[in-house]
């Protein structure tokens, strides 16, 4: 807080002399940084690069739901399609388009479009597919973002700064998987039952499975894998001896759209 | 000169008022769309871009379309366009002055616009876009402004004037090749996922924008005692009608590539656009319209008896306008987004609400041309007279 | 002879220019009209007096605390002027590091000047002390009028994260 203005000229001066613009600037002048002590909890996890098995022989549709209602439940994600109060139940085109998805099921030709055989196995066939972000090694919604609101953490999650975000929906267009949502409405009237372990949103901003990031800082397995009774396992994958690996030894796994050669982190055993 | 914009007949005062009137209203909506979200247009999860980012797209092609009056002017030397540049340099400001807006009101959350210039990222081409398009209508305002103050006065322009005309000329060409580029870098969008989307929208650019220049000279003729020639007006048509060619030829070579190849991620855009999908193609009737008006707007306009009578080329340059515009600020978007990465037709129409912001938009771009148009216009007549 | 010269010609003399103004009435009375406008907070607020802040720890939880640990994570004077810095401190590293320095984990505990840690959340850590927002926050918030969108997002409950589990 302790600048007068001469110092505050001093530094804006010198700053665009030295080329200095944008955050530059805004970092020199910003007042009363508290260069605060803020560490990592004590039990929290960590990894070269996050990674997530999904066993679907072992993932009836119950349990894929559950997964589901487990994440959107502790993440406060919004109901559009059933909503908490039959007052603010919309018609169901609208329901659709405003719909947010972090973690959902989807069957095999739709998560994995172009990769069914005419005649595909009928179990497959009847499959509910857990489908969510990918956390691509190579995202490109992390590539168009223009304010850096999405990006790619070391640990290899791809991670959404909500505060950031300026609701351009470029991520919406870059991302091949459709597993971003925007917030077309206020969600929080939408929420069943406020989750006091994290926020909700505002209007205008974009959202997304974050490989449940404020629990890996408590030491806690990402919600959906909690749920999922054996059927989800998540580690890292640059860890020999993690599940994960262990895992991609033994069975074999097929990705969504690797062609695209965003490199998905998200391994289905079929 | 601004004075010129304050003095003028009732119709002139009409004008004005019935786009400010439209853009008021428009205004009203935006601060509906601001408090609601935009949940009160059409667009949607699957569907995440509508009229709001085509009307952005298509306007940068009408502001970038300036560069052919400019080009043969500045480059060539052709004297005859001397009397036309600074109509299509004012077109171009507000048509640029119209895609920031449309950005603008596209925006989830307006109040962080800054964030854009607080984080730069130059790996994202949405910055990259940014740049060029104001620094396009800093452009164009500068040169615009000064070469006619100069006119006014009958003395040279300075030199910074003439090396900034220069620089417009690239700038033009940069400006709808990085908004081609939003699009055609996005590795699941097979509609958009083509070399040709830059050079598509260039040709589409340089037939709307000088289609609509020469509707613009037709009227400024009619109502003013300022004539922008019919040489100039002739020379305009014949730019449109090779846009408009190459135009049409672009779009068959993507769709050879793309029915050739028989790649489905390619292929399924433009079946939902030209024959519907899972019995769903609401745009299927206007996209043909698009093409096939095209086509023969083109090869109307490649008949000099057509292209010569006024009246036939004005009404072929409105259906050049129409049928880009269905093309570029209907399809391309829609195209784009259905089906949806997980193959599912979700379908877009815009809503009341998000037409009539558009709209406002719109007047709030006419009305900056008019009253651009009245003093260069009146310039002109002060010159002649 | 000198000549005059400007970007319409060469003139014997200088041109003589009236020095008066135009329109003069108009002018003075769109100042004033423009003058008005500007001053109208002032005008409206003249005379009134708004009572000044009496922000409220009176919380159930504070009350249970022991008298040596009422006491904020920083000083009292220091959390006053500086408590939005932190909360954007706080929030910077718990979402992203301050320079992009991307860390392999998060910090998500505050170590306060006493060493004791606290989880850095404005729902769980703030909120559950100062669960009055109406009377801790709003109210000054209201006085300097600032309009800060936290709880836009951030849950205004000060229920605790262990209850819901």
């Amino acid at each position: 807080m302790g600048m007068d203005r001469r110092e505050f000229i001093r530094i804006a001066g010198l700053s665009t002399l030295l080329g200095l613009g944008g955050k530059g600037a805004f970092e020199l002048l910003a007042p009363g940084r508290v260069e605060a002590e803020i560490i990592p909890a004590p039990r929290s996890m960590k990894a070269k690069r996050w990674a997530l098995v999904i066993n679907q022989k072992k993932l009836d549709d119950a349990t894929a739901q559950k997964c589901a209602a487990a994440c959107h439940r502790v993440h406060n994600v919004p109901d559009f399609i059933n909503p908490p109060d039959d007052k603010l139940k919309l018609n169901p085109g609208v329901a659709n388009r405003y719909e947010i998805k972090w973690l959902w099921t989807a069957h095999f030709h739709n998560a994995f479009p172009g990769d069914a055989p005419p005649h595909l196995a009928e179990k497959v066939e009847h499959m509910s597919f857990l489908v969510l972000c990918n956390h691509c090694a190579n995202p490109p919604c992390v590539r168009v973002c223009p304010t850096k609101a999405t990006f790619q953490r070391e640990d290899g999650i791809v991670m959404m700064d909500m505060h950031r975000c300026i609701g351009c929906r470029f991520c919406m267009a870059g991302c091949p998987y459709g597993s971003r949502s925007f917030n077309w409405m206020d969600p929080r009237p939408y929420v069943k039952e406020q989750y006091p372990g994290y926020p909700t949103r505002e209007i205008g901003v974009v959202e997304k499975c974050t490989f449940c990031d404020e629990r890996l800082a408590q030491g806690l397995q990402p919600a959906c894998v909690e749920a999922s009774r054996g059927a989800m396992v998540f580690g890292d994958l640059e860890d020999e001896k993690s599940q994960v690996r262990e895992y991609l030894r033994k069975y074999f796994t097929i990705r969504r759209k690797a062609h695209l050669g965003t490199n998905p982190q998200v391994y289905y055993i079929v | 000169m601004l004075e010129k914009a304050l003095v003028g007949t009732k119709r002139y005062y009409g004008l004005l008022a019935i786009l400010a009137g439209l853009f008021a209203l428009g205004f009203l909506f935006y601060l509906k769309q601001l408090n609601v979200g935009l949940g009160i247009t059409g667009m949607g999860r699957d569907v995440s871009w509508g009229l709001y980012i085509s009307q952005f797209t298509y306007l940068v092609g009408v502001a970038a379309s300036a560069v052919m009056v400019v080009l043969p002017y500045y480059l060539h030397n052709y004297k005859a366009f001397g009397r036309v540049t600074i109509l299509g340099e004012f077109l171009a400001v507000a048509a640029v002055s119209m895609c920031v807006t449309f950005v603008l009101v596209d925006m989830g959350r307006p109040d962080r616009v800054f964030n854009v210039f607080k984080y730069p990222t130059p790996g994202s081409v949405m910055f990259w876009d940014i740049i060029v398009l104001n620094g396009y209508l800093v452009l164009n305002i500068l040169i615009g402004w000064n070469v006619l103050e100069c006119e006014r006065h009958s003395i040279a322009p300075p030199k910074w004037v003439k090396f900034l005309s220069y620089v417009s000329i690239p700038w033009a060409v940069s400006i709808h090749t990085v908004t081609a580029f939003l699009y055609a870098g996005l590795p699941g969008r097979g509609y958009w996922l083509t070399a040709i989307l830059a050079p598509r929208f260039l040709s589409s650019a340089f037939a709307a924008g000088p289609a609509l220049l020469i509707l613009l000279c037709l009227l400024v003729r009619k109502y003013s005692k300022f004539d922008p020639g019919k040489e100039q007006i002739q020379t305009l048509a014949k730019i449109v009608t090779y846009a408009t060619l190459i135009n049409v030829f672009f779009f068959f070579c993507e769709v050879f590539t793309v029915f050739y190849s028989q790649l489905p991620d390619h292929m399924a855009h433009f079946q939902y656009l030209f024959v519907g999908l899972d019995g769903k193609g609401q745009l299927v009737p206007l996209m043909w319209f698009s093409i096939v008006g095209m086509t023969l707007a083109a090869l109307f306009l490649v008949n000099p008896k057509l292209r010569k009578n006024e009246s036939t080329l004005a009404a072929l340059c409105g259906l050049v306008i129409i049928t880009t515009w269905l093309d570029k600020g209907l399809g391309l978007m829609t195209g784009g987004f259905v089906p949806n990465p997980m193959e599912q037709v979700v379908e877009y129409w815009p809503t009341m609400p998000e037409a009539i912001i558009s709209l406002g938009v719109w007047a709030m771009g006419f009305l900056i041309l008019t009253i651009l148009y009245k003093i260069a216009v009146s310039i002109k007549e002060e010159i002649k007279s | 002879m000198a000549d005059y010269k400007n970007e319409f010609g060469v003139f014997a003399e200088r041109p003589k220019v009236e020095k008066k103004i135009f329109d003069r009435n108009k002018v003075i009375a769109g100042l004033v009209i423009f003058l008005v406008m500007v001053t109208i907070p002032l005008w409206q607020n003249l005379g009134k007096t708004v009572a000044a802040p009496t922000p409220n720890l009176d919380t159930p939880v504070i009350q249970k605390l022991a008298e040596k640990d009422k006491k904020c994570v920083m000083p009292k004077e220091w959390m006053r002027a500086n408590h939005m810095q932190l909360l954007v401190d706080w929030r910077d590293n718990v979402v992203r590091t301050k320079e992009q320095q991307v860390t392999t984990s998060r910090g998500r505990n505050f170590v306060a000047s006493d060493k004791k840690q606290y989880l850095a959340s404005l729902t769980n850590t703030c909120m559950e002390c100062h669960s009055n927002k109406a009377q801790f926050c709003d109210q000054c918030h209201n006085y300097v009028a600032v309009a800060p969108n936290c709880w836009g997002c951030h849950l205004e409950t000060g229920k605790k994260l262990a209850e819901a589990k």
